[in-house]
């Protein structure tokens, strides 16, 4: 006969009760039941959204992308590129014209304010007091004052700056000496337009080559300088090729590139004087202003972000590397930069992604972005919120991928290699 | 963790979504809210504008009034809602105004696309154009490679687009989101010609530095009969809104004003005492009380009075009702109200 000793237990029942004690079953079936509800959540939305737009008798679908949208849009790279005529550009051109643009004004906003940022947070480090001063002032200016105002502004002060558009542009003059005419008016910048002639691809080919030589040349130097610490101008005999060979290239075959000038008319009816639209090319000022305060205004939070990299290299660094009797040039290009570039990279990622967010505040000065003709007018004429929205929504997230996804693999080549 | 953040985006837009699932019956909801929800414009002069106390007026904003004394018997339980000519649509079938009373034009895809109805005409318009008088151009036929500024997200983008394609001729469009940065851009010399109903022109003109150095051209481009909008699929709250409209558009013709409208109620003749609903039912009929339109009268006004108060010729718009296509049809204009029998 056995007894019972005290502290031993009857062993669980196996089966359901088992299972409701066991915390791993508890929670699978927790996350279960959260995934049900999250489920039905979106399947009630969808069926709401579906419903009431079959009430409201609402079209859906994508079928409004090949109808003909008959409006005219401002001149730009987009309906450039895209060969818009109005009346002929279906909503889906009208689409890739928004894109374009977007796109135009982000990656050219992108560039200059990454140098202006650059220089400003250098700037602010300077030992002189001008520079220093200034460059403070710059940033804590621009970044207090929200962007749209700043865009409002710079449009307002770029249109009321320029000449009238019956006037060739602003005259250019030092100490008495007449220098020119800058060829920009109210309706924009203009330039002459390039039109390549036979032989002009050939010209091409060779730039292009010669970038593979000047980077092959660049490659066996660097071996050269591992091997026997002898070091070699690369950089300079580089664009010493690249200039050299392309425009010997291009002179050889007799500058196979033509230029269409801009016309401007002074005489008949005074609506027609001004510059001729169609001949020549043009950055309109709703562009000019665009670029010019999303730049300036990324820029200033570039500038701190610089700065920030910058004093985050501890000033051992700068002192070990006079020691080994390095310039300042080198110093800064070598030791400090690349260090600092591992603390600047990350949080200069999300100011290019709020560039390119931002850039949608075009549709208050007239700049065709997407926003402004897909989701504006377009959107307008066609009333389906939801697809065209979510098209644009779509856009945004493509682009801020594709930039999320280059700066990361950028930061991960400026990463400290460990060994 | 990154799912889950996904996850979290996406119940928010769920959200958003759910939110613009509106109701069917406008009417009840307005009664259980007890104010009717206007869309109205940025600031039109004349057709929805705050004046320097910070109220709305104007006669779209008469019409929106009018709708409220027929409902509540109380013209001021109305609550505005600015909306940009981009965002009135949105906003109405989303649900956020009830009525969107905004300068806008009946156009066959708005009311058979957009699943919206419009309630009636309260002011039939046309497209024009006004330059600088320093151009020297008299009619529109001139402006061959002009630049032109105009409003997004309206028709006129689409009748300037199909009036320069139509004639051969060469422009290039400006669009602004609002009409404000339209006028700073034109009065900034930056386009040639400042384009917008006519009724517009006449009402930015005056927020121009020089309003007499410009010039508003002959022709009118476009038919633009502006009306009400409400959501499609809702008979009984469109009822409201049409018959309110009409219902100052026959006390104009009957000669029952504000100044008059308690007087008449003793009338004699039964076409005022159905207007006035002293015989009959008609107001219940529509669902709201029986006095509606002698609330609409006696609050806000008959149709003329709200016209000349705002935008008629001793207004700064100066829009001279008498022979224009506004003016009553016993007058030779197109305004013309089904009979209240």
């Amino acid at each position: 006969m056995t007894m019972r000793t005290e502290g031993e237990r009857e062993e669980p029942d196996a089966g359901l009760a088992a299972l409701i004690y066991d915390p791993k079953a508890r929670g699978f079936l927790f996350q279960a039941i959260l995934l049900l509800a999250v489920i039905g959540f979106f399947a009630w939305i969808l069926d709401n959204t579906v419903s009431n737009l079959a009430s409201q008798n609402k079209k859906s679908g994508f079928d409004f992308l090949d109808e003909s949208s008959g409006f005219q849009i401002l001149t730009t790279l987009g309906t450039f590129l895209m060969e818009s005529t109005p009346g002929v550009a279906t909503y889906f051109d009208i689409f890739w014209i928004g894109v374009i643009n977007t796109l135009a004004v982000a990656i050219v906003g992108i560039i200059t304010a990454t140098i202006i940022g650059f220089t400003m947070g250098i700037f602010r480090l300077s030992s002189n007091i001008i520079l220093r001063g200034f460059a403070t002032v710059y940033v804590e200016l621009l970044r207090n004052i929200p962007l749209l105002l700043q865009i409002l502004f710079f449009y307002i002060v770029v249109l009321r700056l320029l000449p009238g558009k019956r006037e060739e542009g602003v005259q250019v003059g030092l100490f008495g000496v007449d220098l020119g005419t800058i060829p920009i008016n109210i309706t924009g910048f203009y330039m002459p337009f390039p039109v390549p002639s036979e032989g002009f691809g050939t010209v091409i080919l060779a730039f292009i080559g010669s970038i593979i030589l000047a980077w092959c040349v660049a490659w066996l130097a660097r071996k050269r300088q591992e091997a026997t610490g002898q070091q070699f101008p690369s950089f300079w005999v580089g664009l010493l090729l690249i200039g050299g060979i392309t425009m010997g290239t291009y002179y050889a075959l007799g500058g196979p590139l033509g230029w269409e000038h801009p016309e401007f008319r002074n005489e008949g009816p005074i609506l027609r004087r001004g510059y001729q639209s169609g001949v020549g090319s043009v950055i309109v000022p709703e562009f000019i202003a665009l670029w010019l305060s999303l730049s300036l205004y990324t820029a200033s939070f570039i500038a701190e972000i610089v700065r920030a990299g910058i004093l985050a290299v501890p000033s051992g660094q700068t002192e070990a590397s006079k020691a080994l009797g390095m310039s300042n040039s080198a110093n800064l290009r070598l030791v400090v930069i690349p260090q600092a570039l591992r603390v600047i990279i990350p949080p200069l990622t999300s100011q290019y992604l709020n560039l390119t967010k931002n850039s949608s505040l075009a549709v208050a000065i007239a700049y065709p972005d997407i926003v402004s003709i897909f989701a504006g007018t377009a959107l307008n004429q066609v009333g389906q919120e939801i697809e065209m929205i979510f098209m644009m929504m779509m856009v945004y997230l493509v682009i801020s991928l594709v930039t999320s996804a280059f700066m990361n693999w950028f930061n991960d080549r400026m990463k400290l290699v460990e060994r | 963790m990154k799912f889950r953040s996904a996850l979290g985006a996406m119940s928010a837009l769920g959200l958003v979504l759910s939110a613009s699932a509106a109701s069917a019956d406008t009417l009840a909801d307005v009664k259980a809210k007890g104010s009717v929800q206007c869309g109205v414009s940025q600031g039109l002069p004349g057709f929805s504008n705050k004046d320097d106390a910070g109220t709305w007026t104007g006669l779209d904003v008469d019409l929106c009034k009018g709708v409220a004394a027929a409902v509540f018997g109380d013209a001021n339980a109305v609550k505005f809602t600015p909306l940009s000519a981009k965002e009135r649509f949105t906003a109405l079938s989303s649900g956020e105004v009830d009525i969107l009373s905004r300068n806008t034009t009946w156009t066959m895809t708005r009311d058979t696309q957009l699943g919206l109805n419009f309630a009636g005409v309260n002011y039939y318009d046309g497209q024009g154009m006004m330059v600088p008088s320093s151009l020297g151009v008299t009619n529109a036929l001139e402006l061959d490679g002009a630049s032109i500024c105009t409003n997004t997200g309206t028709t006129t983008e689409l009748n300037i687009t199909d009036f320069f394609r139509t004639n051969n001729m060469s422009f290039e469009l400006v669009a602004f989101e609002k009409a404000d940065e339209v006028v700073a851009a034109y009065d900034a010399g930056r386009c040639d010609v400042y384009t917008t109903d006519k009724s517009g022109i006449a009402a930015q003109r005056l927020k121009l530095a020089d309003p007499d150095a410009h010039t508003i051209l002959p022709e009118t481009i476009s038919k633009e009969p502006l009306g009400p909008v409400v959501r499609q699929g809702d008979d009984t709250w469109f009822n409201v809104v049409r018959w309110t409209l009409n219902c100052m558009i026959n006390a104009e013709e009957m000669g029952v004003s504000s100044a008059n409208a308690a007087e008449m109620a003793s009338s004699d003749n039964p076409g005022i005492k159905r207007l006035l609903g002293s015989e009959g039912t008609f107001g219940e009929n529509l669902g709201v009380d029986n006095a509606w339109c002698a609330n609409i009268i006696g609050q806000v006004g008959n149709y003329g009075e709200s016209y000349e108060a705002h935008v008629g010729a001793s207004t700064p718009l100066k829009l001279d009702r008498a022979g224009s296509v506004n003016a009553l049809w016993t007058a030779g204009g197109l305004m013309y109200a089904p009979p209240i029998r």
